[in-house]
């Protein structure tokens, strides 16, 4: 009946040293106003310099999305006033920014691919933190984070569910890992989320009203904020209702969007060309620098990683997406060099841990070389895959290196035949009824009735014991 | 035997260098004149008495132990929207009545490295938003000339303060005349340099486009000294000019046979008060005298420049001017009620009328729906007013015109109507927005009260200017003349 | 074009300047009649023409990305109207 129409902004702290406009370090969590220079205080008098850093990696972004890049792009001043905007304006790119339209691909569920085209990105100056609790009737200013370069990227209105929302800014995500100019950091704010929602009719190709749920800060909370959204709106619709265009936040205790400001403040940035700066002129080696600076992109690790590796096109899709579980993968693989073994272990165990938990990668518990032990230990017939499955519990739970684990809780496979027979020895005596069906029944069935007794000998051997030879020792037996 | 107050820069240059004077004998004789003038001209904001003292003895202890520079132990003072580190600096304002500021502009620290003797900070309309020194919060200045007359404006208190002999040299701000215009209401040389000369950097901004650090003296002489100590490339303004500084005093001396002077026809049209005439025909003759010819241009936009200055002036102003917000730094309204009201109070209690009036109309024409008829059409005009200026630069060296359309008014005279006030701005306005360099210097007087003549040159081209007028200065006495009763 | 008082509030609202009604009638008046001076502007054919932001029509230097600056907290927090704890302090904010 109703479609959704999603656009995201995404804003995007580059990792430069120093802010995009002062010589200030850009370094997280340092003390209130102690990486607030003049320039980023707004002080009467000072003048911005922008951050040829901050030029590199946008140009590098753009290349990397296939966009054109403004060969001259222009700063812009957005006038507003809030207590964390120090001079009363913000210097941001309005008509001519430093990345035009580009594209990314983005995997849907069903296995298809889906285009989906960027309206440009921008570079901008990032705002400081204002502190609401800590005082009595004041609300507290810190300006550190001011300055700090931001990179805007905006999405086409081209996104159709929540799903394809978290698919593209997973793609955005490791776009930028990949390139190395952010560290991404939801939680942490380097990397942030506005969503665009809006419905209409299916069919339809005029636009609805669309709200902006602000500053969403996890990938999670992006499913669950923009579903909430569309769920609300069309129930104002078929209450016959109008939706109000206005910005909201997501509350995720709640698990719904509230209205954030009234809309009669409706912001009329003025925006006109900053005076105190210069058109910004990119030459041809300026461009070509950063495109040879590219690094290997997700497209193409991934095919490497398939030649490479013997891995399957979706294993390889799902382990490239994030840069860090790709580096992860790649230490698993080449240390323990079992590259099929790696993905499975990688994408089955490591990443489901992640997903539960929401957690990352690299606060992971078990660490690549810990991982790639343990796939040494199957592959020398040490552990089989279910004694390989409480060592990683283990690890996870931080108990310790993998044959210290090993070890302690005594999960050395039995691979002794001698061992192995005695074992089976005791279940078929303690069986006799189940022995003697297996041995009337056609060799049809007894493939599945072997399975019992597999079963108890495995119960006997805590485990232990090597299925293979489980299965081969029993067979004789009781066939003899 | 004339007072130590009564020479110039240059004269006072020389009177170190032959150790006839000291750096305190000279800061002492201005800080003493300061204290009896100050009162009645209100030039001076902040007279810093103890720290000048202390700079002159350390400057004459460097230049006794040889490591003074050509210029250590001289007297200067700054207008006073130029930072200075550890003193007020208010731009004439109630908003910065108490912003001690942390940082020295570029201006200030080329001055203090170059051995300059900083006698205090200088008055000036509201962070510079004037042409009569009548917006100051800190009351009006009065020109020395005549005290029931303003000595014109931004730069009121600098062109004061020079032509009352209480410094030799001062520091101003020109974004549409106001360094030209006080120069020729009090009977002094005034440089406004080419945009981008002198860096921006610790320049309280009014209109960023427009604003240019510069110069008033008495001399051109003095000028070209002084600019060759504030001029120069600054990584910290964007807008600062990569260009070489020249010795601004070896051409001083150049010849002017052969010159062409371009005189603007819409400059001489019958606007023009005749007096005015009479004494810009005077100043012509000098020049033909010394080998210069004359040829008519003409600048077909220039009366739009005005109407375009009134938009891109207040429009950069507006946003440059929302950093005081009581926050960080400066004025902030009693027990604000909440942040709507802290903002409107502190801003609304802590603003001048004018500027209020500039912030708003500069709001206005940036607003959603006016862009385009305002701030993009002055911008159109700016492109036109600016070929203008080079197409008539390219068929002369200088261009010539008044400063003023006439001498300086009566105190109260133009405060009723501000537009009244804006046209004072007719011949010195277009300058800016084409960017060039123009200097006023002193003409024959009206009615015992001083005018100027403008000079206008070619981008970087302030030695042409310089030379032009210190060789008219050499053969006439205009610029020797000092109001009388100070 | 002619502002009414509503335009005059509407754009202080924006310039957050407390006018008192006094105030705004005046500044109306005075408004208008730059506007008007502003609307000479309007008989010039601007058709084509490019606007010029800088006179100069330079290129902007880019600045190499290192780290300059050092804590200067005190000396910058000294003139603030208030502050504590390094924070600058104003009314409270509700989101």
């Amino acid at each position: 009946m109703y479609e959704a129409v999603i656009g995201l902004e995404v804003h995007v702290q580059l990792s430069t040293d120093s802010k995009i406009f002062s010589g200030s370090s850009t370094n997280f969590g340092a003390e209130p106003n102690t990486q607030a220079s003049l320039i980023d205080l707004g002080m009467p008098g000072v003048l911005p310099v922008p951050n040829a850093k901050a030029f590199e990696m946008a140009v590098k972004f753009g290349l990397a999305i296939d966009a054109e890049i403004g060969r001259e792009s222009i700063f812009d001043r957005k006038n507003y006033f809030y207590p964390d905007l120090p001079k009363g304006y913000q210097i941001s790119q309005f008509e001519k920014p430093i990345v035009g339209p580009g594209r990314v691909t983005i995997s849907l569920e069903d296995g298809t691919s889906k285009t989906i085209n960027v309206t440009r990105a921008h570079l901008e100056e990032d705002a400081g933190k204002s502190v609401h609790d800590a005082f009595d009737g004041m609300t507290g200013v810190d300006l550190n984070r001011a300055g700090t370069p931001l990179l805007e990227i905006v999405s086409e209105p081209e996104l159709r569910s929540a799903k394809e929302a978290v698919a593209y800014l997973k793609v955005i995500h490791s776009i930028i890992r990949y390139l190395d100019i952010s560290d991404g950091n939801m939680a942490e704010g380097s990397m942030r989320c506005d969503c665009n929602v809006s419905i209409r009719p299916k069919g339809s190709d005029t636009l609805g009203t669309r709200t902006e749920i602000k500053n969403v800060n996890s990938f999670r909370f992006v499913e669950k904020a923009i579903n909430t959204e569309i769920n609300r709106q069309i129930e104002i619709l078929e209450d016959g209702g109008r939706v109000i265009q206005e910005t909201r936040l997501y509350d995720p205790d709640k698990d719904e969007t509230r209205s954030m400001r009234s809309k009669e403040e409706a912001n009329d940035y003025r925006y006109f060309p900053d005076p105190d700066l210069l058109p910004v002129v990119l030459d041809d080696s300026f461009i070509s620098a950063c495109r040879d600076a590219l690094p290997e992109l997700p497209e193409a690790r991934k095919a490497r990683y398939i030649s490479e590796y013997g891995i399957t096109d979706y294993d390889a899709g799902v382990l490239v997406a994030d840069r860090d579980v790709a580096d992860y993968f790649a230490e698993v693989a080449n240390t323990s060099g079992e590259g099929k073994l790696a993905a499975n272990w990688v994408m089955g165990s490591v990443l489901a841990e992640l997903n539960q938990t929401g957690g990352t990668i690299t606060d992971f518990a078990v660490t690549a070389k810990q991982l790639s032990d343990l796939i040494g230990r199957i592959k020398d017939n040490t552990l089989n895959s279910k004694t390989a499955k409480t060592v990683f519990e283990a690890l996870l739970a931080s108990e310790g290196e993998v044959d210290a684990i090993i070890e302690s809780k005594g999960l050395v496979q039995v691979t002794d035949t001698g061992a192995i027979e005695a074992i089976v020895d005791e279940v078929i005596a303690e069986n006799p009824d189940q022995v003697a069906n297996y041995r009337a029944a056609p060799e049809e069935k007894q493939g599945k009735m072997l399975g019992f007794f597999v079963g108890q000998v495995m119960k006997k051997s805590q485990g232990k014991a090597n299925p293979q030879a489980v299965n081969q020792i029993l067979s004789s037996k009781l066939s003899g | 035997m004339s007072q130590i107050t009564d020479l110039s820069f240059s004269e006072l240059k020389k009177a170190l260098g032959d150790r006839t004077l000291s750096s305190v004998d000279i800061t002492n004789a201005f800080l003493d004149r300061i204290e009896t003038l100050n009162p009645t001209l209100n030039a001076f904001i902040t007279i810093t008495h103890d720290e000048a003292m202390q700079a002159a003895k350390e400057a004459d202890a460097a230049i006794s132990n040889g490591t003074a520079t050509a210029y250590t132990g001289l007297p200067i003072a700054h207008k006073d929207l130029f930072c200075t580190d550890g003193t007020l600096t208010t731009c004439g304002s109630k908003i910065l009545s108490n912003f001690v500021a942390p940082y020295d502009a570029h201006v200030v620290s080329q001055c203090k490295n170059a051995g300059l003797v900083s006698l205090g900070k200088l008055n000036m309309d509201e962070f510079a938003m004037g042409s009569s020194n009548e917006n100051s919060y800190y009351g009006p200045v009065k020109n020395p000339w005549d005290t029931t007359r303003v000595p014109g404006g931004s730069s009121g208190g600098s062109a004061a303060a020079v032509a009352a002999q209480l410094t030799p040299l001062a520091t101003a701000t020109d974004t549409g005349g106001s360094i030209r215009q006080p120069a020729a209401f009090t009977g002094t040389s005034g440089l406004k340099p080419t945009y981008g000369r002198v860096s921006r950097f610790g320049m309280i901004a009014y209109a960023s486009s427009l604003d240019q650090g510069g110069l008033i003296a008495h001399t051109a002489e003095d000028v070209a000294h002084g600019l060759g100590l504030i001029a120069g490339h600054d990584s910290r303004d964007s807008t600062s000019a990569n260009q070489p500084v020249p010795d601004y005093t070896e051409t001083l001396n150049d010849s002017l046979k052969g010159k062409v002077i371009g005189i603007p026809k819409q400059f001489f049209d019958d606007r023009l008060d005749s007096r005015m005439r009479h004494a810009m025909d005077d100043v012509l003759e000098v020049f033909k005298s010394l080998g210069a010819t004359t040829i008519e241009v003409s600048l077909d936009h220039v009366a739009e420049a005005i109407p375009a200055y009134y938009v891109i002036a207040p429009a950069e102003a507006s946003a440059n001017l929302s950093r005081f917000d009581g926050v960080r730094f400066g004025y902030r309204a009693d027990s604000p009620a909440d942040l709507m009201d802290l903002y409107e109070r502190s801003r609304g209690e802590g603003f001048g009328s004018e500027v209020k009036r500039r912030i708003l109309i500069g709001t206005y024409a940036l607003s959603e729906g006016y862009y385009d008829a305002y701030y993009k059409k002055a911008q159109q005009i700016r492109r036109l007013i600016r070929d203008d200026f080079n197409r008539a630069l390219s068929s002369c060296d200088l261009l010539f015109g008044p400063t003023t359309p006439s001498t300086a008014f009566v105190l109260g005279e133009k405060t009723a109507d501000p537009v009244a006030m804006y046209l004072e701005d007719i011949y010195t306005v277009a300058t800016n927005m084409a960017g060039l360099p123009g200097g006023s210097f002193q003409a024959p007087l009206i009615d015992g009260l001083p005018t100027g003549y403008q000079l206008t040159g070619r981008a970087f081209g302030e030695s042409m200017i310089l030379n032009a007028a210190h060789q008219v200065q050499l053969a006439t006495d205009w610029h020797t003349l000092r109001p009388e009763g100070v | 074009m002619s502002l009414t008082s509503d335009d005059v509030k509407r754009v202080a609202k924006l310039a957050r300047l407390g006018l008192t009604e006094a105030e705004t009638t005046e500044t109306l008046a005075q408004l208008n009649s730059i506007l008007e001076l502003v609307d000479q502007m309007q008989q010039i054919d601007t058709h084509g023409v490019a606007p010029l932001a800088h006179p100069l029509e330079l290129k902007q230097t880019l600045r190499a990305d290192a780290v300059t600056e050092t804590d200067q907290r005190e000396k910058f927090q000294a003139i603030a109207p208030q502050a504590d704890a390094g924070l600058y302090l104003v009314p409270r904010v509700v989101e």
